[in-house]
This record gives C-alpha cells, sequence and structure tokens, in this order.
C-alpha cells in the first residue's frame, strides 16, 4: 500500500467514526456559536465594533473550538484502543500524523462552513470573501498540524484535556496574529498583494510545522 | 563514589562573579547619563543582557532536544531541562526590567509594545514546557515529549518575533539608531561587557543545575540499590 493510500486510510476511519457519532463535529459546532453569544453580548458585537473585532472574535472562536474537536479525535483513538492497532500496523509514523492531522483539518473545515456564513449574517461583516477563505484555509492547515502533533502528546499526559491548550495556544501565537491581521485587512477592502506578508508567514509557519511535526512525530506516539 | 572537585565551575564561578561586579560598575560609573530618559536608562544594559540569555538558553533547549531525539542519552535532557529553568529566571527578568523601564518613560508598566509581547510570549512557553514536564509520569516519556515540544516551540519563535513586529512598535530602536535614545560608543562598550557578564553567568548556573540533576539522578539509583538488598 503506498503512502497516501495508507494516510487515505487513516481518514476514512476518522471521518466513518465521526458520521457513526457525529459528537466531535457536533460539540465543536455548539461551543462555536455558544462562543459568538458571549462575544456578542461581551463585546457588545455591532456596527463599527463588528467589524473592528470580528477578525479577532472569528479566529478565537476558530482556536478555541478547534482545541475541543483536537483533544476528542486523539482521546478517542486512545480509548478505542485504535492507537495500538495502528502503531502495530506497519504503517510509517508520518503518515499516521498526516492521517490525523487530515481528519481533524476536515472536521475544523466543517465547523468553519457553517461558522463563516453565520458569523456574516449575525454580525453583519463581509467574511465570505475569497481572500478571507484563503487566510481560512491557511490558518486551519497550520493549526491543525500543530493541534495534532500536541494533542498527541497531551492525550499522554496527567493533564490530557487541560493540556492541550496549555501547550498549543502560546505556539499558535504567530499564526492567530498573521490570521487575524490579514483578514481584518481583506474585510476592509484590502487586496491580497496588499496582506501579502501574512500570507507568507501563513505559508512558511504551515510548512515548517508541517516538517517538524512529520520529522518528530514518530518520538511522540513510540512506545 | 567521590565528590570530585568541580574545578571548572569554580573558575567559572568566580569569572562571572567578577564580570557581573564589573558589569554593574561600568553601567553605573561608566556609562553616560542618557540625556532625555535619565539614570533609569541605565537598567536597560541588564534588561537587555537579560533577554539575550532568555532567548539563547531557549536555542541551548532546542539543540539538547534534538541531540535527545538522535542519542536518547539522559545528559541531553538534563542539558534541555537545566537550561529551560535558567532561561525562565532571566526571561522573567526581561519582563520585570521592561515594565519597571516603561512606567517612567512610557508611563505605563505593560504596554503591548512587540519586544515585550514576545518575552511574554517567550516567558509562557517556558512556563508551559515545565508544565508538560511536570505532568508526564515516565521519565524516559518525558524527556521525549520536552524534546519535541522544546523543538516545535523554538522553531515559532522567529515567526512570533516577525508577527509581533509587524504591529507598530514604541520601543526605542538602538541598533538602527531610529527613535528613542542617542547611543554612544561608552554604551556600546557597557552594553557588551553586560552581555559577557549575563552569558558566564548563564553558563555557570547551568553549570550548577546540570550537577544537581546528576547527583538526583544519582541518589535515586541508590535508593534502587538499597531497596534491592532488602533495606
Amino acid at each position: 500500500m503506498g503512502f497516501l493510500r495508507k494516510v487515505w486510510a487513516i481518514v476514512v476511519k476518522d471521518v466513518a467514526a465521526e458520521l457513526h457519532t457525529r459528537e466531535m463535529v457536533s460539540a465543536m459546532l455548539v461551543f462555536s456559536v455558544l462562543s459568538l453569544l458571549i462575544f456578542s453580548f461581551a463585546l457588545d458585537l455591532r456596527g463599527a465594533v463588528a467589524r473592528a473585532a470580528g477578525p479577532g472574535v472569528l479566529w478565537a472562536t476558530v482556536a478555541f473550538a478547534s482545541t475541543l474537536g483536537l483533544s476528542r479525535s486523539l482521546a478517542r483513538e486512545q480509548q478505542s484502543g485504535c492507537i495500538d492497532g495502528l502503531l502495530l500496523a506497519p504503517v510509517d509514523r508520518s503518515a499516521i500524523f498526516f492521517g490525523k492531522a487530515l481528519g481533524n483539518l476536515i472536521f475544523m473545515t466543517v465547523v468553519e462552513v457553517v461558522l463563516l456564513p453565520l458569523f456574516s449574517a449575525l454580525f453583519d461583516v463581509p467574511l465570505l470573501l475569497p481572500g478571507v477563505l484563503l487566510v481560512v484555509a491557511l490558518g486551519t492547515l497550520g493549526y491543525a498540524a500543530v493541534g495534532t502533533l500536541l494533542a498527541s502528546i497531551a492525550v499522554n499526559t496527567r493533564a490530557r484535556e487541560v493540556m492541550l491548550p496549555v501547550l498549543l495556544l502560546p505556539l499558535a501565537v504567530p499564526l492567530l496574529i498573521a490570521a487575524v491581521q490579514a483578514t481584518g485587512r481583506l474585510m476592509e477592502g484590502a487586496s491580497l498583494g496588499e496582506v501579502g506578508g501574512w500570507l507568507q508567514l501563513l505559508v512558511i509557519y504551515d510548512l515548517l510545522v508541517v516538517a517538524v511535526s512529520m520529522l518528530t512525530y514518530n518520538y511522540v506516539v513510540e512506545e | 563514589m567521590g565528590e570530585k572537585r568541580d574545578v571548572l565551575g569554580l573558575v567559572l564561578a568566580l569569572v562571572s562573579a567578577v564580570a557581573l561586579m564589573a558589569a554593574l560598575g561600568m553601567v553605573f560609573l561608566y556609562a553616560p547619563r542618557e540625556a532625555a530618559m535619565g539614570d533609569v536608562q541605565r537598567i536597560f544594559y541588564f534588561h537587555v543582557a537579560s533577554a539575550w540569555v532568555g532567548f539563547f538558553a531557549f536555542f541551548v533547549t532546542f539543540l539538547a532536544g534534538i541531540g535527545y531525539l538522535v542519542r536518547g542519552e539522559r545528559r541531553w535532557d538534563i542539558l534541555a531541562l537545566s537550561s529551560v529553568e535558567i532561561g525562565l529566571t532571566f526571561i522573567a527578568m526581561t519582563v520585570i526590567t521592561g515594565s519597571l523601564w516603561a512606567r517612567p518613560v512610557w508611563g505605563t508598566y505593560w504596554t503591548w509594545e512587540p519586544r515585550l509581547t514576545i518575552s511574554a510570549v517567550q516567558l509562557l512557553l517556558y512556563v508551559t514546557y515545565g508544565m508538560l514536564r511536570a505532568s508526564v509520569e515516565s521519565p524516559e516519556r518525558k524527556a521525549r515529549f520536552a524534546a519535541v515540544y522544546g523543538i516545535v516551540a523554538f522553531v515559532t519563535v522567529p515567526l512570533s518575533w516577525f508577527a509581533i513586529r509587524w504591529w507598530r512598535t514604541i520601543h526605542p530602536d538602538i541598533m538602527t539608531g531610529g527613535e528613542g535614545m542617542a547611543f554612544t560608543p561608552k554604551m556600546g562598550h557597557t552594553l557588551l561587557a553586560a552581555l559577557l557578564a549575563f552569558t558566564l553567568l548563564y553558563a555557570t548556573l547551568l553549570r550548577q543545575r546540570i550537577r544537581v540533576e546528576r547527583a538526583a539522578d544519582a541518589l535515586a539509583r541508590l535508593r534502587v540499590q538499597r531497596g534491592r538488598l532488602g533495606g
């Protein structure tokens, strides 16, 4: 079986498990809506305030909701003993990483497909622009990659679910700054060229965390 | 197991003590009084020096993490752990001296200024590294996880730096000679002396911290041995 087939097999397994229970995506979705609700009265998100704070609220919601899903994704793997099966199988460890990360990327994207239109409708901000969608895609990719690596670590610690956000958020600082800045500028009508620096930063971040995760994942899941 | 005299450690301690006294003397007696900010600017020398050590210590942890993953030897883990603990102290010092400096100059203890923010991010990284270690039981797994986290965390630091920097800055920009303070050669000498002194202090502390960890390992081994003998 080729590398890509193995990755794909893991993705299919995760998606099938999720379709069966629907616990992860539904929890992330409900959490996202609740987060919007909290932000809406915490910041009184209307008019100019919504446009100024919108990008930050969006990314904070995406970051926190994704943490829930990432935690669950790896915890489920361990509770079901599935990770042991994966480790016994003649599969390269980096294939396991890509499979899990891709699965998490899909779940995060599903949540965003609902979240973005909802957000633009509720707060009357123009989010459904091609540029913003590109930023969301790049940001989600990097977050899923580094999140999968750290969730695999966190699930093996004593504090488990509590550890993931603590480990993940300081590492996500550059990604979140770049994503918030780029989203904000694009919403104000800037062209893709004008936010080129932030997009480059996102791409570099994505490449770096994917490369580092690929190289180190072996040491994370080793028994 | 006789305890050997740690000659290198002793020499390092003496040299860094002398260097620190000399740097302190230069800060107060040799460096000129800054025209706009006055004496409060003198905190700058130790502020920059501790920021340098705070960053350098993380770099050492990064290298030690790679060393551990490649070799799997305990000494690399000891190096990583020791460097993080010392780095935490110095980066905390950076944030504190930065706040003390900011108060009279900018009129506030804290501003979300790029370099102050990146120091805070780094401080948090050190803290989470420690929390991760504390949260894993098996020593071998602890070392492995810490190594991976140290590597991926260090890789994101330069990106954080760029990202935070691209916000507007009000930090005195000494290197490019932009807004900020008038930088004279004497100030340059003093800064170099402070950097050297702090780097020596880092080496001294690192050496001692490594010895402490080795002693703890040896003690643990002895306890196991006694247990086996039916103590």
